[in-house]
């Protein structure tokens, strides 16, 4: 019943899951995180997932980036739209025909310290087993892609947040992979920091044709960046409202058109929030 | 429309990078050099100084007679002759192998011991507090054991030393394994480090500044049991540091002991000295090292 597989499951379908599951601890002690949550995010969607605190939105993507297994339900990460991403030509597949996990960011840049901003990115590129000459130039390029260029040879802690979470941002992007998870990327940042990331994160999702699920429990957030929203309700975690936002892009996120996508949800999720005090 | 864009776009880098130059302007390092140096020596040679200075006063005040604490002039006088004596550099040499020997030996076997321990639930459960134990073990303590099992020999001494040290590296590596944070591991994982990569590119490399601090601990340790084994286990063929050392007492020449406690008080140092350079180039590089001036 409870399996992980990236075969290839439907032209329409990104990523795929079908009653997810997670109960956490045993007995009477368990937990159940997520009930049964199904979800097809289409290929080059940009989906982001909100919630109220212990709502299991963390242990979903985690799920989904192949680092915990579901308790049950299937989970599919497809193949489909792979061919599209930057891939060079001639390189083999993975090994064991598996696609890499999908990228995932945290909100911590969770950086290598002992690294620099060059070699971060270039980890993933190592570990895939790229020439020396062909990291060089994916290296530059994913820099530049971030606007940082100038700042390979620096250490993390010697950039600001903004530019820690971009440098985070390339080094996901090195993956190659063609879905993006982001697990609260921006929660930390400060206010003008985030809308620049937005806007940055809305380039490369469309120069890339990425497909992205996005964490955040930020309504006015999602309302800026996602084709859809998806609003998860807290213990055990549920889907119980979905919306299509079809404001044209760019967007702003100080727009009236965004505050009334949030307001609509924030509604929603008051609603919720509220249940539990009952 | 397009021409919109790319307009945005431009304007989107450089408000961009004009943040960025901002952030980064109060991150520049504050220049150091010559002067950073001074402040960092002048009290050391200061506190040197005072030291010596009590000593003199000591010696004049006659509480003991000259033969058995001679002053710093003579003591001084007699250092340099000894540091041009043949039988000081074959000491050096004797007692530097030793150590080298005897340490290396300590860290591949602390190393090793240490990821056993990290990785296996079963090892754990049963060394780690043997390991802990075998580190509170005064290592002086081994030599009676050591000398009934290898007699008075490289061996004894050997055995000691690689005892007192092998505990604290192992204990380096564990609690460095044991801390490094859960999401470099995860985002490790995520960028496809599995396996032997995990502890390659990620584990190892996270653990470095507990792992130095572990083999500066296992250092002191293996140098405290030199000096007691050589000053325990004289083997009449090779005049060691710490063989001289008893040998000056035998023959009552006080400057010469002093002298020679002076030497070893100063290879000690220069050996902690060399792990702390490690140890500052590490944490600089992570980041973790506070200018002390702000």
């Amino acid at each position: 019943m409870t399996s992980v597989s990236t075969a290839p499951d439907s032209a329409t379908t990104s990523v795929a899951l079908s009653g997810v599951s997670k109960v956490y601890g045993r007995g009477e002690n368990a937990v159940l995180a997520l009930d049964r949550v199904s979800l097809d995010v289409a290929p080059g969607e940009f989906v982001c997932l909100v919630g109220a605190s212990g709502c299991g939105k963390s242990t979903l993507l985690n799920l989904v980036a192949g680092l915990d297994t579901p308790s049950g339900g299937t989970i599919r990460v497809g193949e489909d739209i792979a061919a599209s991403g930057p891939e060079s030509p001639g390189r083999p597949p993975a090994s064991s025909g598996r696609l890499p996990s999908p990228g995932l960011m945290f909100q911590e840049p969770a950086l290598f310290p002992w690294l620099t901003v060059a070699a971060n990115v270039e980890l993933p590129l190592k570990l895939r087993g790229l020439s020396r000459a062909e990291r060089r130039n994916r290296v530059a390029e994913l820099l530049d892609t971030v606007h940082l260029g100038d700042f390979g040879r620096r250490r993390p802690h010697e950039l600001s947040g903004g530019m820690r979470q971009r440098v985070a941002l390339a080094r996901t992007l090195a993956l190659d992979t063609p879905v993006l998870l982001m697990d609260e990327p921006f929660g930390a940042l400060d206010a003008m920091t985030r809308d620049l990331l937005h806007d940055e994160l809305e380039r490369i999702w469309t120069e890339r044709r990425l497909t992205v699920l996005f964490v955040t429990h930020n309504v006015r957030e999602a309302a800026r960046l996602a084709d859809r929203i998806v609003l998860l309700s807290s213990r055990p975690g549920r889907i119980i409202y979905e919306t299509r936002v079809t404001t044209p892009r760019p967007r702003r996120i100080d727009s009236a058109e965004v505050a009334a996508v949030a307001a609509e949800v924030t509604d929603r999720l008051r609603t919720e929030v509220g249940r539990h005090g009952r | 429309m397009a021409g919109d864009t790319i307009t945005t776009r431009r304007e989107e880098a450089e408000t961009l990078s004009g943040l960025d130059a901002l952030e980064i302007a109060s991150r520049q390092k504050v220049a150091g050099g010559g002067r950073l140096l001074w402040a960092a020596t002048w009290p050391k040679l200061a506190a040197i100084g005072l030291a010596i200075g009590i000593w003199q006063v000591v010696v004049w005040t006659g509480w003991k007679d000259p033969w058995a604490l001679p002053g710093p002039g003579p003591v001084f006088t007699d250092l340099g002759q000894y540091l041009l004596t043949s039988a000081f550099w074959d000491g050096l040499a004797t007692t530097a192998r030793r150590a080298a020997v005897g340490f290396l030996a300590a860290v591949a076997f602390g190393l090793v011991l240490g990821l056993a321990v990290a990785r296996s639930r079963i090892l754990r459960a049963a060394l780690g507090s043997m390991i802990t134990a075998l580190q509170t073990m005064p290592s002086i303590a081994w030599f009676p054991l050591a000398i009934l099992l290898f007699q008075l020999s490289e061996q004894a001494i050997f055995f000691v030393v690689v005892l007192g040290a092998a505990p604290s590296i192992a204990n380096g590596v564990i609690h460095g394994v044991d801390y490094v944070p859960p999401l470099l591991l995860r985002a490790g994982r995520n960028i496809g480090a599995k396996g032997l990569n995990l502890y390659w590119y990620v584990i190892a490399p996270a653990a470095l500044p507990a792992i130095v601090a572990g083999l500066k601990q296992g250092w002191a340790f293996a140098w405290r049991s030199l000096m007691a084994g050589e000053l325990l286990v004289v083997i009449a063929t090779k005049t060691s540091i710490g063989a001289q050392l008893v040998y000056a007492r035998e023959l009552s020449e006080a400057e010469r002991l002093i002298a020679i406690m002076i030497v070893i008080l100063v290879l000690g140092l220069f050996v902690d000295a060399a792990f702390g350079v490690v140890d500052r180039a590490i944490r600089r590089r992570w980041g973790l090292l506070q200018s002390r001036r702000r």
